[in-house]
C-alpha cells in the first residue's frame, strides 16, 4: 500500500506544457527543458517561500519577492515566445498578489485568519457588534470635525496612527499565541482605526491645501 | 571576464544577432532622443553636428513631403500653419480635452471629426495625433539607423508615469505604424532612476522629478541592489515648460494689444507668439533680463522682460508640481528627509525657480549631473538591452491613475487601486437591478476622483444574454489585467452561465483597429510583408522553443526510445532546423507540428515514468525546482 504522501507526490506530477514531460505542479520551470510553468495553486506564504505567519520582517518579504520577480517577471521575457511570455505575466501577478497582500498587516492578518477558516471583511464596511470600538470610533470623528487647525488635526492623525501600531503588536501576540479569537476581534479593530488614520490624513491634507 | 552562467528559462535569444537592433527612444513633447546601449555601455544617437535632440516638430509640405527636428522646426515662423509640434499633448486626446490647451490654439482642428481621436488639419491634410507622432518616430528610426548601419525594429519607448491607458495605447499605435515593434512601454520616471542608479550606484528611496515640455511626473523609487522598485507615483499629464511658454506668450500679447489695440490672432499668429516665448524663456534661465520683438503682420513690437517677472508668471506652474510632490510623499506615507536624493528629468527643469523650490521642498539641492534632457533615453536604451540579451536589473513599476467602473448613479467603484504594482489583475462582482435584466453596460473610467464624469471614460462595451433572473441574482465579475507596459484588458463574464465577453480596452479617444489596417496601409508601401515578416519571426521564435525542449528532453529521456523511434524523431528535429533557414511560415509551422507529432509517443512514456518513479519515492524534489531563498 502507498503511503499518503507519495500518491500525493504522483499526483503532483503535470506534464511540461512545452517538452511534455514530467513537471512537479508546484515548479516554477521545468527541469527537464526550462521552459516557465503556469502558476500553480498555492497560498502566499507558500508562494513567496515564507514562513507562515503574522511576525514578517518588511526585509525579509522585499528579498523573497525581489528573487522570484527576477526570474519571472515579463521582462525576461520578452523576446521569447507569445505562451512563455503569457505564463511569465500570470507569474509575476501571482507574486504581485502575494506581496500587496501580506506588505500589509491589516490585509495579512485577513488572510491568515481566512486561511484558518474564519472571515473577516477588510474591503466592505461590516457592522462591528464592539461597543466600545463603535465609541472610540464615534469620538474621533467628532474631534476631527472640530478640529479645524492643521496642528490639531496632526495630533489627531499622530494618535491615530499610534493606535495602529499599537493594534499591530497586539495581533502579533494574539497570533502568536494561536488565539484566533483575539485576532479576529484585533482585526476588525485594526481595520477601523486605519480608516480613522486614514480620514485624519485627508482632512488634513486638505486643510494644508494640497493640490492633489 | 566571468563566465555567464544562464538559468533555466533565461537563456539569452538565440537568434538575436538575426533581428535588428533594439533602441531606447524617448519620445517628448518638445525633443525626441534615441539611444542605444551595448554591453551596459549607453550611447545616445547624435546627427553629424553632434545634436542628440531631434526636435518633436513635423513640418508638411504641399505636395506631401514630411519633415522632422530642426528643419522642421525652422519653418515653423515662416510658414507655422503647415508645422505642428508639441503633438504629444494631444495623444490620446479628445476634442474637449484640446480646448483646454490653451485660449487660442496652436492646432487646427477638423471641427467634422465630433468625439473620438482629436484631428489636425494641416496643410491641406487631416492628420490624427497617432499619424504625426509615427511620423517623428520614423525620423528617429532613420537616424538610429543611419548611425547604426543596421536595421532598427524593435524599441523600448517611454511614457509619462501619469499618462492615461488612451495617451499610452496611442503611442503603442504610433510605433506600430512607424514600424517599430514596442519592446516595453516604459515610464519616463522609471527609465531615468534606471540610468541614473546604474550610473551612480545609487541606494535607498530617490525622487525623480521630472517636468518635460508638456507632462509632470513625480516617482519615489526604492533602488536597491538591481532592484528599481517604484513606491508611489503621481503627476499631471498636462503640465509642463509649454505652460511657461504659453504665460509668457499672453502677457506679450497683452503688451501687444495695449500699444497696438485688440487683434483676433489666427492659430499661426499664436505659433510665433508661442516660438518667440519660447526663445525668452530659455534665455531667461541663464541670464537676468532680455527684450523680443513679435512680428504680427507688418506690426513688430518690442517686449522686455525680466527673470522676476517671468518668474512670477511661472510660479502657479511651478507650485502645483511642489503640491502633487507633497501628495505623493503622503501617499506613500514618506517625509521628504527620508528621501536620499532628487534626482532632476526634462528640460524645464533648467529653469532656476523649478530648482529653488525642489530644493526647498526636499531640503537638499536636486542632483544634476546628468543630462536632463537625455537620461530618459539612456535609460530606455540600458532597458532594451535587458529586453533582449538579458540584465540583472529588475524595474518594477505601478499603476499610476485608478481604474474603476460606474455603477448605480454615476458613482465609481475602484476596481484597481493607483500605485499597485504591475502586472495586476483583479476582479469584482457586480449583479443586475432589474428584473429580466438580460445585458449590462460596462462602463470603464481611470482616475481617483468619486464621481464618473469626473474620471476619464476609457471603454464602454455591453455583456449581452444574461440569462432571464431577478434583479440582484446575476452574478457578473468583471476582470481587470494590466500588463507590463500598464495597459488594461477588461473582461466580463455572468458566472451562473459563463456567458462572457471580453474586450482588449481600445479606448474612447483611440483608433479602431479598422482605422489602423487602413493608416497601416497607407504608410507602409510594403505593410503585408513587414506583416507577414513579423509572423515568420513569432513562428521561428516557437519552432526554436521547440526544438529546445524536445533535445532536452532527448538528453534526459532517451533510453525510452527504440533506435528507429529515436531516428524518426531525430529526422524531424534535423527538418525543423533546416526550415528555420528559409522564409516559409507555413512550411516553419508544418514542420512544428509534424515534430510535436513524432514524439507524441515519447510524451507519454515519459510521463509514465514521472509517475512510476515518484511512487516508488524517487525524491520529486529533484523535479521540484523551487527558487532558493535568496537567488
Amino acid at each position: 500500500m502507498m503511503n499518503q504522501e507519495t500518491f500525493s507526490a504522483a499526483a503532483a506530477l503535470l506534464p511540461c506544457w512545452s517538452c511534455k514531460g514530467p513537471v512537479a505542479a508546484r515548479a516554477l520551470f521545468c527541469s527537464t527543458c526550462g521552459a516557465v510553468q503556469a502558476p500553480g495553486q498555492a497560498d502566499h506564504f507558500t508562494r513567496l517561500g515564507l514562513p507562515r505567519g503574522f511576525a514578517l520582517a518588511a526585509a525579509d518579504l522585499d528579498r523573497q519577492y525581489f528573487g522570484f520577480q527576477r526570474r519571472l517577471h515579463p521582462d525576461r521575457f520578452a523576446t521569447r515566445s507569445p505562451k512563455e511570455r503569457a505564463l511569465s505575466q500570470q507569474q509575476a501577478t501571482a507574486l504581485n498578489d502575494a506581496y500587496e497582500t501580506l506588505k500589509d498587516p491589516l490585509r495579512r492578518a485577513a488572510y491568515l485568519l481566512r486561511l484558518a477558516g474564519r472571515v473577516v471583511d477588510v474591503e466592505q464596511a461590516g457592522t462591528v457588534d464592539d461597543p466600545a470600538l463603535l465609541m472610540e470610533a464615534m469620538e474621533m470623528r467628532e474631534a476631527l470635525a472640530e478640529a479645524a487647525e492643521p496642528e490639531a488635526v496632526a495630533a489627531l492623525q499622530a494618535k491615530a496612527e499610534r493606535d495602529v501600531a499599537a493594534c499591530v503588536a497586539d495581533l502579533a501576540a494574539a497570533f502568536a499565541a494561536d488565539d484566533l479569537d483575539g485576532a479576529g476581534r484585533l482585526t476588525t479593530r485594526l481595520k477601523y482605526l486605519g480608516k480613522l488614520a486614514d480620514e485624519a490624513k485627508a482632512r488634513r491634507m486638505r486643510l494644508t491645501r494640497h493640490d492633489f | 571576464m566571468l563566465l555567464q552562467i544562464h538559468e533555466p528559462g533565461q537563456t539569452p535569444d538565440p537568434h538575436a544577432d538575426d533581428r535588428g537592433l533594439a533602441v531606447g527612444i524617448d519620445l517628448g513633447t518638445t525633443n525626441s532622443v534615441v539611444a542605444v546601449s551595448r554591453e551596459g555601455q549607453p550611447e545616445v544617437l547624435r546627427d553629424g553636428d553632434g545634436n542628440g535632440l531631434i526636435p518633436s516638430v513635423v513640418a508638411y509640405g504641399e505636395d506631401g513631403s514630411v519633415l522632422v527636428g530642426r528643419e522642421a522646426r525652422r519653418q515653423l515662423l515662416e510658414r507655422p500653419e503647415s508645422v505642428v509640434s508639441s503633438i504629444k499633448r494631444l495623444m490620446g486626446r479628445g476634442v474637449a480635452d484640446v480646448k483646454t490647451v490653451a485660449g487660442t490654439l496652436p492646432f487646427e482642428l477638423d471641427s467634422a471629426a465630433a468625439g473620438g481621436m482629436v484631428r489636425l488639419k494641416v496643410a491641406g491634410r487631416t492628420l490624427t495625433p497617432v499619424e504625426i507622432s509615427a511620423d517623428i518616430l520614423r525620423a528617429v528610426k532613420a537616424r538610429a539607423e543611419a548611425a547604426q548601419g543596421k536595421t532598427v525594429d524593435r524599441a523600448v519607448i517611454t511614457v509619462p508615469a501619469y499618462f492615461d491607458d488612451a495617451a499610452r495605447s496611442a503611442t503603442k499605435d504610433a510605433a506600430r505604424l512607424a514600424g517599430l515593434e514596442v519592446l516595453r512601454l516604459v515610464n519616463e520616471p522609471t527609465a531615468a532612476a534606471l540610468a541614473y542608479g546604474l550610473d551612480n550606484g545609487a541606494e535607498g528611496l530617490y525622487a525623480v522629478y521630472d517636468l518635460g515640455g508638456g507632462t509632470f511626473d513625480i516617482s519615489l523609487l526604492h533602488m536597491e541592489k538591481g532592484v528599481f522598485q517604484v513606491r508611489a507615483t503621481g503627476g499631471d499629464a498636462a503640465l509642463g515648460g509649454d505652460d511657461f511658454d504659453h504665460a509668457v506668450a499672453e502677457h506679450f500679447l497683452a503688451e501687444r494689444a495695449a500699444a497696438l489695440g485688440q487683434t483676433t490672432l489666427t492659430p499661426a499668429e499664436a505659433k510665433q507668439a508661442l516660438a518667440t516665448a519660447r526663445v525668452a524663456k530659455e534665455c531667461l534661465s541663464v541670464s537676468g533680463q532680455g527684450e523680443w520683438f513679435i512680428d504680427l503682420g507688418d506690426q513688430p513690437s518690442r517686449h522686455a522682460l525680466d527673470r522676476a517677472t517671468f518668474e512670477a508668471l511661472a510660479e502657479p506652474f511651478v507650485e502645483r508640481t511642489i503640491g502633487i510632490c507633497r501628495g505623493v510623499l503622503e501617499d506613500a506615507g514618506v517625509t521628504p528627509a527620508e528621501v536620499k536624493g532628487v534626482v532632476l528629468v526634462g528640460g524645464s527643469t533648467r529653469v532656476p525657480l523649478v530648482r529653488r523650490r525642489v530644493a526647498e521642498l526636499f531640503g537638499r539641492p536636486p542632483l544634476a549631473n546628468i543630462n536632463p534632457d537625455e537620461v530618459v533615453a539612456v535609460g530606455a536604451a540600458l532597458q532594451a538591452e535587458a529586453l533582449t540579451v538579458g540584465s540583472d536589473t529588475l524595474l518594477l513599476d505601478v499603476t499610476p491613475l485608478s481604474l474603476g467602473l460606474e455603477t448605480m448613479g454615476g458613482i465609481v467603484e475602484k476596481v484597481i487601486h493607483r500605485n499597485t504594482p504591475i502586472p495586476v489583475a483583479l476582479a469584482q462582482e457586480f449583479t443586475t437591478y432589474q428584473d429580466g435584466q438580460d445585458a449590462m453596460l460596462i462602463h470603464v473610467v481611470q482616475g481617483e476622483r468619486e464621481m464618473v464624469d469626473q474620471c476619464r471614460s476609457l471603454a464602454r462595451f455591453v455583456l449581452q444574454g444574461i440569462p432571464p433572473m431577478t434583479a440582484g441574482a446575476a452574478r457578473i465579475r468583471v476582470s481587470f489585467t494590466v500588463d507590463a507596459d500598464g495597459l488594461l484588458t477588461v473582461s466580463a463574464r455572468e458566472t451562473v452561465t459563463g456567458v462572457e465577453q471580453q474586450v482588449s480596452v481600445k479606448p474612447s479617444y483611440g483608433l479602431s483597429e479598422e482605422e489602423m489596417a487602413v493608416m497601416l496601409r497607407a504608410s507602409m508601401l510594403h505593410a503585408r510583408e513587414d506583416m507577414e515578416l513579423r509572423l515568420l519571426t513569432e513562428t521561428k521564435v516557437e519552432a526554436g522553443r521547440s526544438l529546445l525542449a524536445v533535445r532536452a528532453a532527448l538528453a534526459a529521456d532517451r533510453d525510452l526510445l527504440s533506435a528507429s523511434e529515436l531516428a524518426a524523431i531525430e529526422t524531424s528535429l534535423a527538418a525543423l532546423e533546416t526550415l528555420l533557414t528559409t522564409a516559409d511560415r507555413a512550411a516553419v509551422q508544418a514542420g512544428i507540428d509534424a515534430l510535436e507529432a513524432a514524439t507524441k509517443i515519447f510524451a507519454e512514456r515519459r510521463m509514465d515514468r514521472g509517475i512510476r518513479q515518484a511512487l516508488a519515492g524517487v525524491s520529486v524534489d529533484q523535479l521540484d525546482q523551487t527558487l532558493p531563498p535568496d537567488a
